[in-house]
């Protein structure tokens, strides 16, 4: 069971998180514009990477906020955290 | 029976307490303290059970968590339990056991035959044999492996006895109370850290107990002893006993399985059996020791062969001789001291050496002692079926392979001792890149990966001087780091015999026309010569290998028997044993019992059970339950001896013809604030949200951004900046959750905030024709006439003193209102609505009319929301904003979702419009096409019309706007049914909603 830092909480266990998926997806502006393309690689195409990924997940059981983990998907190394609002550098 | 192999005077059993026991049926005699292996030993029974293929005579081999042969059936207080080791089961008063393995009795086996037969049961013989013809799998083959397989026999009968989970934080898991555990523990602890210590077995010591050791003074075990005291009384460590950890997972968390009430005949009242600990550690010292490994040579599974450290236990912890004649084959020097252990006690043993002149201190002492050693001797074969009789021996040349002439002599044990292998369990779980370590001929942990540090014995470190050194040294460092402390222990004066080098042999040579069985796997009897023919067949993988062979399997995963394995794989290929490699150590270390792992999640705990405020009414009233996601919901309420169908279709005709009450506190509610909050659900929802007034609600679909409808339901506007969204029961938490999602990653500018308020709410729905009267005298000073209220009209009113929200909004299809208190006041408004709709001839209904009703009004729920239908299939398109965009529309536009023929909701009913539906059930166009017939869609709800009593269901089908009309097939192979039916449209009663707005 992994051990996440919670930028609002603190050190979690993982069963009170529940995971999100890929954090560097933008969706698209509301109203705006896309080609299928674009709209497909919003909604389905997905790298899965092996390594370090960042990715989603919402601190359910906790404050409910929406963070950002940076993990290593293949050794479950977590690298850092971030709040829904800051930036992935 | 009397205990002719009890020492007197020797052991750490608790004479005062004599305790009886049944074996197989009979009944003997052992002390307080003492396993099942060791009081049978003490009874001089050897013979426990059956080998798995070839249903060998099995003794004991190990003494502990090791041992590959004695598993035996427990029975405890009328339970009984499977996969249980004689070797770590202690003794209680009245337990009893029996073999496995064997039928009719361990002494006379028929399976026994398959020993005679052996040569039709090499390596791979399942995969070889069960193959052909296909036929015979299900009748012959899967009975007979399902009969032969196994070691023993699940209960199934409901476990009564009681298991928990516990979560622990601590800076130090130390896992093994041997000397490196307690060093370490120690300093750890005297440093200020917060420790666990975890001790497998009863007693806290490890190899101090059994080894002639001293320490600042103090005999091993009383140093071990006045430690563990010390311990037990510092506010920060816990010291556990009975406790395995046997899995070390990501992020440093390990679990551990304590056997609370395992020993005891009964589980004391408000105790559990057993408790898993899923603890977190800073740091993990592995301290986990090292098994002793055999020398394989013919016939070695024998019972009566044993470990040679196992030998020593039985004596020094139980008072038990494993035999009055015992013959100690080694090939270093810790055969000696278990010799030693037996001389001093009056018996005479023999020792093989496989080494030519070994010189160290232990030897000297064996020689002085004029104990009988034979150097450069081995054990050639065991003798004796049920027990060993006597061993041949042979001299043994210098390179190993040749053997001299063969010697038989008497003997009644074999202890055998082949060094050391270091338990690296953990460390491998952990993901510990192991390394092998040529001194010792084993594998130790490498470079960590988690926080974990492995020491002493389990590190490839035999002296305990260093060992206690290191062990003080990490402890102290390591809590060093977390604590900041600095407070030293003072190192004990350790006196040690000094050992010298082992002889590398691990195997002896066959002589010269014999075919001796010479056993690696003891569990799954897996012989050198197997090994040899899947090497044959060509299997190079050490992975493959244990898969083919089954070396290493089953419930004691190699732990005795891996590393001869690779030193055979790696001496037929050529190759060195760190270049063949060990295979995965994978969890759990040890068996864990499934109750364990489960937990108090069984039954009704296997989730919470929520109940509205207004349940104990619905008990009292006869309501007979369901689950609906978390909740229990009254299904129907039963009167005299009706069925679920009358039932509901009586309370559903109430409905449509008086007025009926139903409770719908489960549904979810959202409470949405903010002066965005109207943008929100403009960008959720598909239909247009920003010219709802105060007042008013209104209904929404919203999708994922896949296009497929995730949800529905009804959202009011309270006040300016204030909305209460409704939800299904099913997907409140999700809805939620995807809210939050948008507000604080996608739409941060919103200025919204939203809660869950779905338990803050008691809710009614009151419907039928009647329910406007109703509601006029239960809030006769509100307007509720249909100017006062219109449909999805919405405004505040008091119940007898008590605050309501009115939302006049319905799901049967009738004239209805849904009523919201708060939850303390819920069983209240409940009451009165039953009160006062007394002359109106209320009823209440449960969930299965309330299907009915929506179904025939072809309202859609969640068997049609069901993950994979768009707006068009449930007939919303027309709640689909052109002006806007909101999530998942772009999606809509995909070839599949527009295409002529898409699928669409319609209405069955059958021809004779007698038969009921299966819900399920397939759409064809021919009964007797043939197959696979193609399958135009499928029956989602089905329910008896109570507006026109014949059966009517509701179906997604493809091309269904050109359907209606049609006729066709419902099939059911499920419920083996054909019928036929006709499509007619979804809206099957008052079609134009003139009802829901009268």
């Amino acid at each position: 069971m992994l051990y996440i830092k919670c930028p609002h909480c603190g050190w979690r266990s993982q069963n009170e998180f529940s995971y999100g998926g890929d954090a560097t997806v933008k969706r698209p502006k509301l109203g705006k514009e896309v080609t299928d393309q674009e709209w497909d690689d919003f909604v389905y195409n997905r790298k899965s990477l092996r390594g370090k990924h960042w990715e989603l997940w919402q601190h359910l059981s906790g404050c409910r906020q929406w963070i950002k983990v940076e993990r290593d998907t293949a050794t479950h190394e977590i690298f850092k955290t971030l709040k829904a609002s800051e930036e992935i550098s | 029976m009397t205990q002719s192999f009890r020492l007197e005077n020797v052991g750490l059993i608790n004479r005062n307490k004599k305790l009886s026991f049944k074996f197989n049926g009979k009944v003997y005699y052992g002390y307080e303290g003492d396993t099942l292996a060791s009081a049978l030993i003490a009874n001089g029974v050897h013979l426990v059970g059956r080998s798995f293929k070839y249903h060998r005579p099995r003794g004991f081999f190990g003494a502990g968590v090791d041992e590959p042969y004695a598993i035996v059936q427990l029975y405890r207080n009328g339970e009984t339990e499977p996969n249980i080791k004689a070797t770590e089961q202690e003794l209680f008063e009245g337990l009893e056991a029996t073999s496995v393995n064997c039928w009719p009795s361990v002494n006379f086996d028929i399976g026994a035959i398959n020993n005679f037969l052996k040569i039709f049961l090499p390596a791979g013989f399942y995969y070889k044999t069960f193959m052909w013809p296909k036929s015979f799998w299900f009748k012959v083959y899967e009975p007979f492996i399902r009969k032969a397989a196994g070691l023993g026999v699940a209960s199934t009968k409901h476990d009564k006895e009681r298991y928990e989970h516990k979560y622990e934080y601590c800076d130090l898991l130390i896992t093994g109370s041997g000397p490196s555990g307690l060093a370490s523990a120690y300093a750890a602890a005297k440093n200020g850290a917060r420790v666990i210590l975890a001790e497998d077995k009863s007693r806290f010591g490890g190899t101090l107990l059994t080894s002639e050791v001293n320490i600042g003074n103090q005999s091993g075990k009383e140093w071990a002893e006045s430690i563990i005291s010390e311990l037990k009384e510092m506010p920060n460590v816990t010291v556990k006993n009975r406790s395995q950890v046997f899995g070390y997972y990501d992020h440093n968390m390990l679990v551990m399985s304590e056997r609370i009430s395992d020993h005891l005949p009964k589980t004391k009242k408000f105790h559990p059996k057993q408790r898993l600990w899923y603890i977190r550690a800073k740091e993990v010292l592995i301290s986990s020791g090292s098994i002793e490994r055999p020398i394989v040579f013919g016939n070695n599974d024998t019972p009566g062969v044993m470990l040679s450290s196992a030998a020593k236990e039985y004596l020094k912890v139980y008072g038990v001789l494993v035999g009055k004649n015992p013959l100690i084959f080694t090939n270093n020097d810790s055969g000696y001291e278990t010799a030693i252990e037996f001389y001093k006690n009056g018996i005479n043993p023999i020792i093989l050496d496989t080494r030519k002149d070994p010189k160290s201190e232990i030897v000297d002492e064996a020689k002085n002692l004029g104990i009988n050693i034979k150097f450069s001797y081995v054990v050639v074969a065991a003798q004796g079926y049920k027990k060993v009789k006597s061993a041949d021996i042979a001299k043994i040349s210098e390179d190993k392979e040749q053997l001299g002439t063969i010697e038989n002599i008497k003997c009644d044990c074999i202890c055998v001792s082949g060094f050391w292998t270091p338990t690296i369990h953990l460390a491998s779980q952990s993901g510990n890149k192991t390394k092998f370590k040529e001194d010792i001929d084993a594998f130790v942990p490498g470079t960590s990966k988690q926080n974990e540090t492995t020491l002493g014995a389990a590190n490839g470190n035999y002296t305990l001087e260093e060992t206690l050194k290191n062990s003080f040294e990490a402890g102290h460092k390591l809590s060093k780091e977390i604590t900041k402390n600095d407070n030293k222990v003072s190192f004990p004066n350790v006196i040690e015999k000094k050992s010298t080098v082992h002889d590398k042999f691990w195997c002896v040579p066959l002589p010269k026309g014999k075919n001796y069985k010479r056993f690696l796997d003891f569990q799954n009897d897996v012989a050198v010569s197997d090994i040899e023919i899947a090497l044959k067949e060509g299997y190079r993988s050490i992975e493959h290998v244990k898969r083919y062979t089954t070396l290493g399997m089953a419930t004691d995963q190699g732990k005795t028997s891996n590393l001869n394995g690779l030193q055979l794989v790696s001496k037929i290929e050529n190759k060195v044993v760190p270049a063949v490699g060990h295979t995965t150590f994978r969890p759990p270390y040890t068996p864990v019992s499934i109750g364990a792992i489960v937990g108090r999640e069984v039954g009704k705990h296997s989730k919470p059970t929520r109940k509205s405020p207004m349940h104990s009414w619905h008990e009292k009233n006869n309501a007979v339950f369901v689950d609906a996601g978390v909740w229990l919901r009254p299904r129907y309420y039963k009167q005299g001896n009706e069925s679920l169908f009358e039932g509901s279709k009586r309370e559903a005709k109430n409905v449509r013809t008086n007025v009926g009450v139903c409770d719908v506190t489960t549904l979810g509610k959202i409470d949405i604030k903010g002066p965005d909050a109207a943008e929100l659900l403009n960008r959720v929802y598909t239909n247009a949200w920003l010219k709802l007034p105060v007042g008013k609600a209104r209904y929404g679909v919203m999708l994922r951004e896949d296009g497929i409808v995730m949800d529905d339901g009804t959202t009011t506007r309270i006040s300016e900046n204030h909305y209460h969204m409704t939800t299904t029961t099913a997907q409140a938490a999700n809805v939620l959750s995807h809210l939050e999602y948008y507000l604080q990653l996608v739409w941060p500018e919103l200025n919204v905030n939203v809660v869950s308020t779905t338990e803050q709410w008691a809710g009614a729905a009151i419907a039928g024709p009647k329910s406007r009267e109703l509601l006029q005298k239960l809030f006769p000073k509100s307007d509720v006439s249909n100017e006062g209220l219109p449909f999805m009209g919405y405004m505040e009113g008091d119940l007898f003193g008590v605050k309501a929200r009115i939302f006049r909004i319905s799901f049967s299809g009738e004239l209805a209102y849904e009523v919201n208190v708060e939850s303390d006041n819920g069983y209240f408004m409940w009451e009165k609505i039953m009160e006062i709709g007394q002359e109106f001839k209320i009823q209440p209904y449960g969930t299965e009319a309330l299907s009915t009703l929506r179904i025939e009004m072809g309202h859609v729920a969640g068997s049609e929301l069901d993950g994979r239908t768009i707006p068009y299939d449930n007939s919303l398109e027309g709640l689909l904003s052109k002006k806007k965009d909101f999530i998942g529309k772009r999606s809509l536009n995909r070839k599949a979702f527009t295409a002529e023929d898409r699928q669409k909701i319609v209405g069955v009913v059958p021809l004779d419009k007698k038969t009921s539906i299966p819900e399920g059930s397939h759409l064809v166009k021919d009964s007797n096409a043939p197959l696979p017939n193609p399958k135009l869609g499928y029956i989602s709800a089905s329910c008896w019309s109570v507006e026109y009593d014949n059966p009517f269901s509701l179906a997604i089908v493809k091309d269904g706007k050109n359907m209606i009309g049609k006729k066709l097939f419902v099939m059911s192979p499920l419920k083996n049914k054909v019928i036929p039916v006709e499509i007619v449209s979804s809206h099957y009663v008052d079609p134009k909603g003139e009802r829901v707005r009268s």
